[in-house]
């Protein structure tokens, strides 16, 4: 409905300068929109200068006003998607060492279109040499028009639990049981983790939890058979989160509700949850469940796997056959078993909302903020406050994705992509 | 001094405002000679700013040469707190209108020599050749600025002690907090709102009946400071029907009969040689 805007035109009321100044000085001035802040969708402004969003009135008192004007045409804006868990998508696969650069590169592009502005690669549970061959390639790098950010890497693995092992393959499973058991599973190459989901009952446990915490890595509970005792006393150590609350972990049981449990838990720090809100691995129901226990801990996550984001047909993925649905909804050929995830984040958010009958501003806040403060990094990404990063999405009332900024910079746009046009006259690709 | 009365506060503050862009387009400014503006803060121009904003977004007028001068600030309270004047004109006005930030002067409430600072502010104004039009405001005591009663008369921009009431009534925008609020402010002096070409004094609401009654009705008082812009010659006052309750029947008919409203917009004024005294007197026996 808002899918053209008016085209950017320089400010002939924001008082251009004779030449206007490259764009990492510029001052861009979005009007005419709703912006997400302070848990709420208001009439606002968003300034932008330097990649960081700025604060108009004391860039006024300074002398200095905006050089150039965006309309908005009314739609929402949103901080950009944070993905903390996609094991790759459009064709490519983060636990795969063959084409490993390539995969980063592919993946960050093509989560731009999804209103996704930072991801952690998400590498499940590998041999030693794989993960020595992949992880000295998934170094963190900033947003661009080329692509997303990468903040790090998700370790999904392999100190899980045997019993709860999902598609991880069983003979990369291990227990942390003493000292530097990250460093023996997965080598030297560990600066850029980022997250690593473990399974809390695994024998040495809190002292891989005590390690990570020491180096400022989340540590997450999943793929796990704990007890709820268990997570709590994982959290005091330093677990803040559950990965993907209700899959790879035992069913809810009233009297042992297990790693389920973290949603009527009082241990605090809460820890947060992601969640697959494609309808698919989780139930409508439980995502509603889940949604009004706990609102605040909601992280939506894709867990993507490489079919994500190909087009409807037939790929041979990792050695596998998948046949890949209008729907986005990939199998493997001839049977009913899905192949995995591959719901990107925007239409988990919209879907959440359906379900679960959230507001527009808790679900974009369950993809953008909750992530962000599971990262500790708020301050800069996840919101829309002044000093925050300028990553963030233009969307309709339905949440459909219209445009895609990184830094300041138009990285995506509805309205020139498909159509072949050359953007909006803005911020063109390097 | 004319006295123009608008059925309600609304209808003064769009006046206000089609008269201020009036005085704009009329003087047609440049960069070189750019029209000046004084402008008050408070509740009393807010309409009038809603206003502006309206036109300027419409396309009717263009800031892009008006020099603002403020008339007031608080001392000691941050630029960026929410009540302070730099904050409200940001609020109200500048942030919807394309005024150029060098081009705004509001006093400077943290200055280190707040002398100094009061004395450029007026040395500056001079320099610009003088305010074209002030706007003011007043309080239910009749101050002008922050000209508390007493004021003298002839006051230039100084810092100034606020009157205890002030403070107390400003309690409420600082959460009812009175050791919150400040205590002094910079203001310009009632003889610096005197030098401007032109006064406009808007005056809305029951509680500044008492107010206009004084300054229309009676003499010129350091205890009423607004009252001197009886002194001015080029002076307007715009009501609302509200603020005259206590004037007399036979002052609001008078200033009711006459076209002040329709010189201010340049509306033609039927079978009226309009603008001299005995005109007006004419007129009036003609009733």
């Amino acid at each position: 409905m808002h899918a053209s805007f008016t085209r950017e035109r320089r400010g002939s009321r924001a008082r251009l300068p004779q030449t206007a100044p490259p764009l990492e000085l510029r001052t861009v001035r979005f009007t005419n929109c709703r912006v997400l802040r302070g848990h709420a969708l208001t009439p606002a402004e968003l300034w932008v200068r330097g990649g960081t969003i700025v604060d108009p009135q004391a860039l006024f008192w300074q002398g200095s006003t905006a050089d150039q004007l965006v309309d908005c045409g009314g739609c929402i804006v949103a901080p950009g998607y944070i993905d903390v868990q996609i094991n790759g998508g459009f064709g490519a696969d983060f636990s795969t060492p063959d084409g490993i650069c390539d995969a980063l590169s592919t993946v960050a592009a093509g989560l731009l279109r999804h209103g996704v502005t930072a991801f952690l690669p998400t590498v499940i549970s590998s041999s030693g040499a794989a993960y020595r061959a992949i992880l000295p390639h998934l170094v963190p790098r900033a947003g661009s028009c080329r692509g997303a950010a990468v903040l790090g890497v998700h370790l999904e693995g392999p100190f899980i639990s045997r019993a709860k092992p999902g598609c991880h393959p069983l003979e990369h499973l291990r227990e942390p049981r003493e000292a530097g058991s990250l460093r023996r599973a997965c080598g030297e190459h560990l600066a850029h983790v980022k997250m690593v989901t473990l399974a809390p009952e695994l024998r040495g446990s809190e002292v891989l939890v005590a390690e990570l915490r020491a180096h400022r890595v989340i540590a997450a509970a999943g793929h796990s058979e704990a007890t709820i005792a268990q997570l709590e006393a994982a959290q005091a150590a330093g677990v803040s989160m559950c990965t993907h609350l209700f899959n790879a972990m035992p069913p809810f049981r009233p009297e042992a509700p297990g790693l389920i449990g973290t949603l009527g838990s009082s241990a605090r720090p809460a820890a947060y949850f992601g969640l697959i809100a494609d309808g698919i691995h989780v139930h409508p129901a439980s995502l509603k469940i889940a949604a009004r226990a706990r609102p605040d801990g909601v992280v939506l996550v894709t867990d993507a796997m490489a079919a994500m984001g190909l087009p409807p047909g037939r790929f041979c993925l990792g050695g596998v056959d998948v046949q890949v649905l209008e729907t986005g909804e990939a199998y493997r050929v001839g049977t009913n078993t899905l192949a995995g995830a591959t719901i990107p984040l925007d239409e988990c958010v919209r879907r959440y909302k359906a379900y679960t009958g959230s507001s527009a501003v808790h679900a974009l806040e369950a993809a953008a903020l909750h992530p962000a403060q599971v990262l500790n990094i708020h301050d800069r990404k996840g919101a829309l406050n002044v000093g925050s990063d300028a990553d963030f999405i233009f969307l309709d009332d339905q949440l459909n994705v219209l445009r895609t900024y990184i830094g300041g910079e138009l990285v995506w746009d509805l309205g020139a992509d498909g159509a072949g046009e050359a953007g909006a006259g803005e911020a063109a690709p390097m | 001094m004319r006295l123009v009365i608008q059925e309600s506060s609304e209808q003064v503050g769009e006046l206000v405002a089609e008269y201020v862009c009036k005085r704009i387009n009329d003087f047609a400014p440049s960069a070189t000679r750019p029209f000046v503006l004084g402008l008050p803060t408070g509740s009393s121009p807010l309409l009038c700013y809603k206003h502006l904003v309206d036109s300027f977004k419409a396309g009717k007028v263009s800031f892009q040469y008006v020099v603002t001068f403020n008339m007031d600030e608080y001392c000691g309270l941050p630029r960026d707190h929410p009540e302070s004047y730099h904050s409200f004109m940001w609020h109200h006005l500048f942030r919807h209108i394309d005024i150029q930030p060098q081009n705004v002067n509001i006093l400077d409430g943290n200055a280190a020599n707040f002398q100094t600072e009061c004395d450029e502010y007026e040395e500056k104004i001079k320099e610009l050749g003088g305010i074209k039009l002030f706007l003011a405001g007043i309080g239910p005591d009749g101050h002008i600025a922050f000209n508390e009663p007493g004021s003298s008369l002839s006051s230039r921009t100084r810092v100034k002690t606020l009157a205890q009431e002030t403070v107390v009534a400003n309690a409420r925008f600082f959460g009812g907090d009175i050791s919150a609020v400040p205590r002094m402010a910079l203001t310009v002096g009632v003889a610096t709102v005197l030098d401007a070409e032109e006064v406009l004094v808007l005056i809305t609401g029951t509680h500044k009946a008492y107010a206009l009654a004084k300054v229309v009705e009676e003499g010129v008082n350091h205890m009423f400071t607004v009252s001197a812009v009886q002194m001015h010659p080029k002076a307007i006052i715009v009501c609302d029907e509200d603020s005259t309750l206590e004037l007399r029947v036979r002052t609001a008919k008078y200033f009711k009969s006459l076209p002040h409203r329709q010189e201010m917009l340049g509306l033609p004024v039927e079978g009226l040689n309009m603008g001299t005294g005995p005109e007006k007197a004419k007129r009036q026996k003609k009733e």
